[in-house]
């Protein structure tokens, strides 16, 4: 079922396309050698050339280039082996030169595309318009005085990657995939950590709606949405306002707009009534960028295996199903784990340990897959004594808290608690005799044709035997003892 | 190609230009004659020669991503008409 909003004239559909900034992982700043990680003392990240003064010239970064070059070839994107710089010019506090260097008419990265995964399993293709290099702003704080806000220039001139999106998008829903899924490639990459918290990931919203089957109608901007969550309310909300004026006779006029999160609207901008006056021309300090397509086979050969190849090979090669591998490679850190787990061993038991208790595990303890409940080495341990039939599945499980618990290896757990499994067929038999013996009742049930007393009693027995019983075993046992 | 008075004062906004009423005509006069004369090169046949740009063919240089510059906030800050600690202080701008 598409996605689509009720209005008082029927039905709506909302369509979306998003701009995400993403700031590129690199040591220094696009133009000049400051430092380019985020955070440190206010203004202590700045070079002259950041402060925009008179007579400083941009260098550009060779690593910035190549990250936006290996984040196009993450997107299946065309690779522009000219591309030039552009001056948009606009005033504001936070941006000392007056103008933010960028890409206008000549892009590095071309038209490409990405795949989501909706919740009913629906793959959809989102296309990539393009992605520009371009200079961060700085921060303006606006609540540290009561009548001035103050500026902080560290993040000013940092490389940021502007990956713009194909009017693609259909729902809330949706949006979210498509950020998640080009956090998820950038953070493969490790071309841009996609933390939206310290902003270093963010994304301007395009929102248009229209009635099935027609043209797109004026679309609005919100500014600035800083988390996925936000985004997916933020379209609604949009769509919803919009709606409404198109449904009272109104006209949807193309403005810039402000999400705010407590209030769950939007609401414009005054302050960007001329923001797309940009004026934008050649930047007459930087020559065109050229790149050899020799740089960028060499760059692709070094590209690591992005997170739909991993989920397909995954399905492959350890057999598990491709919903299972979808959460596996959601982050590389847990496909690592996953992989180190699986390698040489059950594939299917490996993904549903992982998915399983070890993920429950680090929920409830708080960790995270860097600073894991166990380690995989621990947990490699807890499979080969499945495997081996040293232990059953229901002691693995027992084994398993106790390793969360004290952090010992499960072999030594298994060990210090005589948790071994039972194989011995005597002393299976002994106990399968006591318990028939004990329950001679049941046991004349059972014959009368009351079958399902046959769980009963392994479950009799397995209990007598501290749960420590080769479940196979115990079946066959039962099963030869009751005639 | 000719600006009517209303770009004028639009250009001279963008611009953070003040621009008084009685010098909106005297500007339109002499931004029109410069656009007059740079569109003397509208003239010249440019088919198939592809756009020049810049005075050298030089490809851009490109350097090495290492930390080469910071760590001088004051001299920074010199020059700012205010400041709060180590910040820039500017009038407030509210959304």
């Amino acid at each position: 079922m598409a996605y689509s909003l009720e209005g008082r004239t029927g039905a709506w559909e909302v369509v979306v396309g998003l701009e995400v900034h993403a700031q590129v992982i690199s040591e220094s700043k696009l133009f000049s050698g400051a430092s380019a990680t985020y955070g440190g003392a206010p203004n202590a990240h700045v070079s002259f050339i950041d402060a925009g003064f008179p007579g400083m010239l941009p260098v550009i970064n060779k690593e910035c280039v190549a990250q936006a070059v290996r984040t196009g070839l993450g997107l299946r994107a065309q690779i522009n082996l000219f591309s030039r710089f552009d001056r948009k010019n606009y005033f504001y506090a936070d941006l000392p030169q007056g103008y933010q260097i960028s890409q206008f008419a000549h892009p590095i990265v071309g038209k490409g595309n990405v795949e989501i995964e909706l919740q009913d399993g629906t793959i959809k293709h989102i296309g990539i318009t393009r992605l520009h290099l371009e200079q961060d702003a700085g921060k303006s704080m606006h609540d540290q005085h009561p009548s001035k806000s103050v500026i902080d220039l560290n993040r000013a001139g940092v490389g940021l990657m502007e990956i713009v999106s194909e009017p693609d998008i259909r729902s809330p829903e949706e949006a979210g995939a498509y950020l998640r899924k080009i956090r998820q490639i950038v953070r493969y990459l490790g071309t841009c950590d996609g933390n939206m918290e310290e902003g270093s990931m963010r994304a301007d919203v395009n929102v248009s709606v229209r009635k099935p089957g027609e043209e797109f109608r004026t679309r609005c901007e919100i500014k600035n949405v800083n988390s996925i969550r936000f985004v997916m309310h933020a379209v609604e909300a949009e769509a919803l306002r919009q709606i409404e004026v198109w449904e009272s006779g109104g006209e949807v006029v193309q403005e810039t707009r402000l999400y705010d999160p407590s209030k769950g609207e939007t609401r414009s901008m005054r302050s960007k009534e001329d923001a797309h006056d940009y004026r934008y021309f050649p930047e007459p300090d930087l020559l065109p960028l050229l790149l050899e397509q020799s740089w960028v086979d060499e760059l692709k050969a070094k590209l690591p295996e992005l997170p739909d190849e991993k989920r397909a090979r995954f399905c492959r090669e350890y057999g598990i199903p491709f919903y299972d591998a979808g959460v596996l490679v959601a982050e590389q850190a847990t496909a690592d784990f996953y992989e180190t787990l699986a390698k040489g061993r059950d594939g299917k038991l490996a993904a549903n340990w992982v998915t399983g208790d070890f993920f429950a595990a680090m929920n409830r303890t708080g960790k995270n897959i860097e600073n894991p409940p166990v380690t995989v080495e621990a947990l490699g341990q807890l499979l080969d004594l499945l495997a081996d039939k040293t232990i059953n599945g229901r002691i693995a499980k027992d084994v398993f808290e106790e390793m969360v618990e004290t952090g010992k290896m499960p072999a030594a757990i298994v060990e210090e608690k005589g948790l071994k499994q039972v194989t011995d067929t005597g002393a299976i038999d002994a106990a399968v005799a006591k318990v028939l013996a004990d329950n001679a009742d049941k046991v004349a049930e059972y014959k009368s044709g009351k079958d399902k007393l046959f769980g009963f009693f392994v479950g009799q027995v397995m209990k007598a035997m501290q749960g420590k019983g080769n479940p196979a075993l115990v079946n066959e046992a039962v099963k030869t003892q009751l005639g | 190609m000719s600006l009517d008075a209303a770009t004028v004062r639009r250009i001279a906004k963008l611009a953070r230009i003040r621009v008084n009423e009685e010098e909106v005509s005297t500007l339109q006069n002499e931004l029109n004659a410069i656009l007059g004369y740079v569109e003397q090169l509208g003239e010249v046949n440019v088919e198939g020669v592809e756009p020049l740009s810049g005075g050298a063919q030089m490809a851009l240089r490109q350097r090495e991503d290492k930390l080469t510059d910071g760590d001088m906030a004051e001299k920074i800050l010199a020059n700012a008409p205010d400041r709060i600690e180590n910040f820039f202080a500017v009038p407030k701008v509210v959304e």
